[in-house]
């Protein structure tokens, strides 16, 4: 499988996720969304900014609760738990949002 | 993104046993192993050229290796006790999902090459040879069960289907054809320590985060020790634990127990999974592989002990076969059990009087209790029958003023599975995850409408996201499943003070001015 933007082919796995993180471009994003029947907006791109930075340093997705706490620092107590990522991230900021982000599937009991 | 459309079933009063409807789930599928997935667990990367040979010499291998899968293959005697009592059948309608129509699908071919009648006529003892078919069958509905044995406390013989579909998958790893779901993941065991590939540094941040948030909470510098040389318990859990919620709640809560209790532990790097897939995929080879990560920890640690955290098949692999995969563990402290749950040590705390809890903190909940199946029919706790039953249970009694059980058919060892267990908890099968949660989804809404319940509390990490998914197709809240931990964490009194040079983050100040 592969997203076409401009004309420029970005290959994915079965389920969608992209098969090299380097290939990655803001536009990868905006295309996943649009096929999710989502538009990003800042709060969306808060996320995957972190979540991009995350595993830059740590070669993996951040846990949960180490998401919902940097967002809560960042943009106030209120926004500081998961209901607040669900909203935003319907299939869950775990799957959905490292997709568009272009990190790989989290696997296991998740 | 999302997979195959389908209905949720509709919920009805009773779970009624629906009128069979053939082929409802031939359509289901899941992806495929590739060969990175295959390879580094000692399968063969795709389907092999001689697959017909290599299937049935492993089915010889598995009937000569396994006494009790000889039986299963020869002692059905087509009763009809089993036809009833799996989730997935009460929920897709398909026969194939009933237990005795799944084992038939091995169980034909075992007759064709391994039976006196089976060789010479096979149409009179449905018989069936090994075809393409045949194994894209086996492939669809061997992923359809989630080995949760519920069909085993009724069957007459005591036929596990739960051990016929690990043979199955087996089967189907030895000549190339693997799920990708759940080799991916015993790959990264093997490579990184857990199920989810998180590396010793993201642990340990997610670790002080966990610190530094119980300490804003109620300042007590609660630890999350990691690696310690010389503790005295080594807690093995699911790395579901460090990541998801409501799993890291429950962590949240076994640290909280252990710092009131003065006991001393460590997690550990190494031991980073008490999960161990190599069980749903049928493989003594990979199961041993993940459980000796356990004893070297323990050893190069030091520790005393071994207590296992919420982690369903977990516990069956730890209880039923850990001595024997990875024992003797005769350097351990005899006075404990190896290994202990952690609803075992809380309960025992509880019971010396270490632990003080103020219940009205779950006062916003009404709680019943989801037995896991593999806790439920494949392990015990504690010294007494039942134990596996009561410990949770009476764990949770002891934290909230509002308990009440579901159905008395559908708990204990008539428990229904989430629908996610046995290796089904991904994405691409979660038609079959949704409609085999019925049955439990009936009794959680009974009990929700009856008794006021308001939250499924239960031990096990697949069960935890199996519902986190599963609720909102049943018009529940996702929110609506929690840890038993999660609410001892709730209610514990942390009377052991620290010093403020404990405190998370003490003197770091310091260092960056």
């Amino acid at each position: 499988m592969a997203i076409e933007i401009n004309g420029k082919s970005f290959e994915t796995d079965e389920e969608g996720y992209l098969t090299n993180l380097s290939d990655w471009e803001p536009g990868v994003a905006e295309a996943m969304a649009k096929e999710d029947d989502l538009e990003l907006t800042d709060e969306h791109w808060e996320i995957i900014n972190f979540l991009r930075e995350y595993y830059e340093e740590y070669q993996i997705a951040p846990a949960v609760r180490v998401l919902t706490k940097a967002v809560g620092k960042k943009l106030g107590k209120e926004k500081g738990n998961s209901k607040y990522l669900y909203a935003l991230f319907p299939y869950g900021p775990g799957k959905q949002a490292c997709r568009f982000a272009g990190l790989p599937k989290p696997t296991g009991c998740i | 993104m999302a997979g195959a459309e389908f209905e949720t079933p509709e919920l009805t009063e009773f779970i009624e046993v629906p009128k069979l409807v053939e082929g409802t789930m031939e359509h289901v599928t899941c992806f495929v192993a590739k060969p990175e997935h295959q390879e580094p667990l000692g399968f063969p990367g795709e389907k092999v050229e001689n697959w017909k040979e290599v299937a049935i010499d492993k089915m010889g291998d598995l009937l000569s290796r396994y006494r009790s899968f000889q039986v299963f293959m020869d002692a059905c005697v087509k009763c009809g006790s089993c036809t009833d009592k799996c989730h997935y059948y009460l929920g897709t309608k398909d026969p194939k999902n009933m237990p005795v129509g799944r084992q038939d699908l091995l169980r034909k071919v075992y007759r064709r090459y391994f039976t006196f009648a089976g060789k010479y006529f096979p149409k009179l003892v449905g018989a069936a040879d090994l075809t393409d078919e045949v194994v894209d069958e086996w492939y669809s509905y061997f992923h359809q069960c989630s080995q949760c044995r519920r069909c085993s406390v009724f069957c007459p013989y005591g036929i596990d289907t739960a051990e016929i579909s690990m043979a199955a998958r087996e089967i189907l790893d030895s000549i190339g054809v693997g799920q990708k779901y759940c080799n991916e993941i015993i790959g990264k065991v093997h490579k990184i320590g857990n199920n989810l590939g998180l590396p010793g540094p993201a642990i340990e941040d997610t670790l002080e985060g966990l610190e530094e948030d119980v300490y804003e909470e109620d300042e007590v510098a609660v630890k999350y020790p990691l690696d310690v040389k010389g503790a005295d318990i080594l807690l093995v859990t699911p790395s579901a634990d460090f990541f998801a919620e409501p799993h890291v709640d429950g962590l949240i809560g076994y640290g909280k127990v252990f710092h009131e209790a003065g006991v001393s532990w460590t997690l550990s790097t190494k031991a980073s999974e008490a999960g161990n897939f190599g069980m749903f995929i049928g493989s003594y080879e990979n199961m041993r592989r993940v459980s000796l990560r356990i004893r070297e920890a323990a050893l190069e640690l030091g520790v005393k002990r071994i207590v296992f955290g919420e982690c369903g098949h977990a516990w069956r692999v730890a209880y039923s076969f850990l001595n024997t995969l990875a024992g003797p563990f005769d350097f351990l402290d005899p006075d404990y059990p190896v290994p202990q749950h952690i609803c075992e040590f809380t309960l025992n705390e509880i019971e010396k009087g270490t632990l003080e809890f103020d219940k009205s903190e779950n006062d916003d909940m009404s709680i019943t209790f989801h037995d896991s199946c593999n806790v439920a029919r494949a392990t015990r706790m504690g010294d007494k029958p039942g134990g596996q039953f009561d410990i949770p249970r009476e764990v949770i009694k002891a934290v909230v003023n509002n308990y009440h059980d579901m159905e008395w058919d559908t708990i204990h060892e008539r428990t229904f599975c989430c629908g996610g267990g046995g290796g089904l908890l991904t994405d691409d099968l979660m038609e079959v995850r949704v409609k085999g949660a019925k049955p439990r989804m009936t009794a959680f809404k009974n009990v929700m409408e009856e008794k006021g319940v308001t939250h499924l509390a239960a031990i096990c990490a697949i069960c935890k996201s199996q519902f986190t998914k599963v609720f909102p197709y049943y018009g529940m809240d996702m929110f609506q499943i929690v840890s038993v931990h999660q609410l001892v964490s709730n209610a514990i009194v942390l009377n052991r003070k620290t010093p403020p040079e404990e405190a998370p983050g003490y003197g770091e100040d310091d260092d960056d001015e």
